[in-house]
């Protein structure tokens, strides 16, 4: 079982990031998903760990011994491909014996421990067939198979599901999240779908553009994203973002819609605004409750059916964004009625403009 | 409206009037020369080879040919200088075979690494493969001189009349051919591994070095694996041209010294175009070398056909 730590390591193809300088460190047992859009460095990052790509700068620790310039079979960590990379012409048996044969393990121990494996997956049945004659899904229970043979100290997967339909992810997903409760070894996991990023992870690193923009734990990263990003980012549809201006307490969004900052986000807001100017007030779905004597105002844009909700889209009007809020299922909304809502002052969240950064309550800074 | 609807059929009529014939007529009439011509030079003298092989027979006496059964083969069989060619045969096509694929498949693995002028180099290393064996019977010949060749300057560059007359000795003679041919074809094979070697994919190597394997578990596990349907084949038709090999012995050496460098070819040709034009023997001898060269590719096919899965 291993800790993984990455000291300000970078990736550079030619004059490009592909990584820029990210600090991170990973518990042993943990399950670290990387999460962002594509080319955003997410596979690059995974490989420099992996030692199949040979960083540009920076340090990477092992259970704090230093493996930065180490050959990938030198590190013991196993890596899954987003396309298997399974040997076509072995079997899937000896595709899951490679790993041990290749270290020189005797043959019945050899035997045992694929067998156990196999079991384990439940691909017993599968042992003799050869890669091609196989579906997606298990070409990746027996690419799962060869990592696990190994016992390495640290697992590294990059978007294993990424190939698979969407019915067989879900199965999948249970799968390697129950491996990984059984197992408990140090995961490390890219994805670009956020559901199997907040379905799987312990943390979260959602990177975007060669940059780290945020490390946390789901509820983390939803509720309390860094940036404008991630606010955008995590959540389908993400959090709602409406540029207002703020004055002496109360941010307007032109005409009389109004939202009064909470006390706890006041000096923070205060300090940034300068007492005054431009602000972004951002909230999920869920914190807008539609209530008669809700303090905004809007349209009501469209509205659809969810399974146990109804997602509205409302028009404020004044050039801002259409935002999207959660009703019930029960009411009937037509288009272009006039609804008011409210926002819970705990789940209202506030970014800076200029830098996009989400500013913090006063009450943590203080801390 | 009328115009345009008119215009379709009016059309289809010309270009069928243009053409005077269907789609089938034509494909017959280009097909139908090239039939004819194979029929005439290669399943008409196959068939008819057949047939003379079990009859006393000779082009030159004036003499329909005699139906003997199996006489021609258990005469070829039971004499000793057919077996001596054979085994003439086999050595050359074990020796050249053999350091052809070993020489080739190590090129192969060199040239697969891109450097600066990799693909100059590999085409350079083509260019005895496109000569005509003729010809390069004959430079050999001239490389090989005793007095005047590079060939024993360079193993004895003090006195080169000294060195080994390498086609006057029963058993450098062979090894002389066997250089010459290995000289000319190991890029053949060098350009099948070559071409085999670059369509794997690099995650394999990628998915071994996270498996912990070693340069040569990679290369004993999947680099051989995985060119060895491409290895097979070449080696197969390298195998049966050896079999059949003629024209490099008759420019080096015509067989000689003795019967050292004779192979069946050699004797096949000695038997039908020369001294009393056993035209019925020759052909059993013809039948008999087709035989075995069938049965070797069956050889190689089976495991080829085994090794892609099975
Ligand atoms: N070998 C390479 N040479 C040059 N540029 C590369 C190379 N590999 C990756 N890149 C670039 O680095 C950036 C990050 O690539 P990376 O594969 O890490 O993205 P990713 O987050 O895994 O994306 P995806 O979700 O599409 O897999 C991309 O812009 C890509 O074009
Ligand atoms: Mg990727």
């Amino acid at each position: 079982m291993a800790t993984i730590t990455l000291q300000q390591v970078e990736k550079k193809f030619g004059s490009a990031y592909a990584v820029q300088p990210m600090d991170l460190t990973i518990q042993d047992g943990e399950f670290v998903v990387l999460l962002g859009p594509s080319g955003c460095g997410k596979t690059t990052t995974l490989r420099m760990i992996s030692g199949l790509e040979a960083v540009t700068s920076g340090k990477i620790l092992l259970n704090g011994r230093d493996v930065t310039w180490l050959h990938p079979s030198e590190r013991d960590i196993a890596f899954v491909f987003q396309f298997f990379a399974l040997y076509p012409h072995l079997t899937a048996r000896e595709n899951v014996a490679f790993p041990l044969q290749a270290q020189s393990v005797p043959r019945d121990e050899v035997t045992k421990r694929v067998n156990e494996v196999l079991k384990l997956l439940q691909i017993e049945h599968l042992a003799n067939s050869r890669p091609a004659a196989l579906s997606g899904g298990d070409q990746q229970r027996i690419a799962l198979a060869r990592a696990l043979v190994r016992r390495p100290s640290a697992f590294l997967m990059d978007e294993p599901l990424g190939a698979l339909d969407a019915e067989f992810r879900e199965t999948m997903r249970a799968e390697i999240k129950r491996l990984h409760l059984s197992i408990n070894a140090t995961t490390v996991y890219v994805t670009h779908d956020q559901v199997e990023a907040m379905a799987m992870s312990d943390r979260i690193v959602v990177m975007s553009a060669a940059v780290v923009q945020q490390v946390g734990t789901p509820a983390e990263v939803y509720y309390d994203p860094a940036n404008l990003f991630v606010a955008r980012f995590i959540g389908s549809p993400g959090m709602n973002l409406l540029k207002g201006r703020y004055s002496e307490g109360v941010v307007s969004f032109g005409g009389s819609k109004r939202l009064p900052v909470p006390a706890a986000w006041r000096a923070a807001v205060d300090q940034v605004t300068q007492g005054g100017g431009e602000l972004i007030v951002g909230f999920r779905p869920e914190a807008a409750s539609v209530r008669a004597d809700g303090e905004l105002e809007a349209t009501v844009y469209a509205s659809d059916l969810h399974g146990g909700f109804s997602m509205l889209h409302l028009d404020l009007g004044h050039e801002n964004p259409i935002v999207h809020v959660r009703a019930s299922r029960q009411e009937i909304y037509p288009i272009d009625a006039l609804v008011r809502f409210s926002l819970d002052p705990n789940m209202v969240r506030f970014f800076d403009p200029r830098t996009e950064k989400a500013l913090q309550p006063v009450a943590e800074v203080a801390l | 409206m009328t115009a345009l609807t008119q215009a379709a059929p009016t059309q289809a009529k010309q270009r069928a009037q243009r053409r005077h014939m269907s789609d089938g007529a034509l494909v017959r009439l280009f097909i139908f020369p090239t039939l004819i011509i194979l029929i005439l030079w290669n399943v008409f003298p196959l068939f008819y080879s057949l047939y003379l092989s079990f009859t006393r027979y000779s082009v030159i006496a004036n003499r329909a040919p005699e139906w003997i059964g199996f006489s021609n083969y258990t005469a070829i069989l039971s004499r000793p200088t057919f077996w001596q060619s054979f085994a003439t045969t086999g050595v050359y096509a074990l020796l050249s075979v053999g350091l052809q694929t070993v020489l080739g498949f190590s090129l192969a693995m060199l040239l697969r690494q891109k450097f600066k002028g990799s693909g100059f180099i590999t085409t350079l290393t083509l260019i005895p493969m496109m000569l005509s064996p003729v010809v390069v019977g004959m430079f050999w010949k001239l490389i090989y001189n005793p007095s005047y060749g590079i060939f024993n300057f360079l193993l004895n560059p003090t006195n080169p009349r000294l060195a080994t007359d390498m086609l006057a000795n029963p058993v450098s003679a062979m090894l002389a051919v066997v250089i010459v041919d290995v000289w000319m074809w190991t890029p053949f094979v060098m350009l099948l591994c070559l071409s085999g070697l670059n369509a794997i994919p690099d995650y394999l190597y990628e998915a071994a070095a996270i498996d912990r394997a070693s340069a040569w578990f990679q290369f004993r596990r999947i680099t051989l694996p995985q060119v060895a349907p491409l290895l097979l084949i070449a080696v197969l038709f390298r195998t049966i041209e050896a079999i059949k090999a003629f024209d490099l012995m008759m420019g080096l050496t015509g067989g000689g010294p003795g019967k050292s460098t004779e192979t069946v070819s050699i004797a096949l040709y000695r038997l039908a175009f020369s001294g009393q034009f056993n035209t019925g023997q020759a052909s059993a001898l013809a039948y008999i070398v087709l035989i075995i060269i069938i049965c070797i590719s069956n050889v190689y096919i089976r495991y080829l056909n085994k090794l892609r899965g099975e």
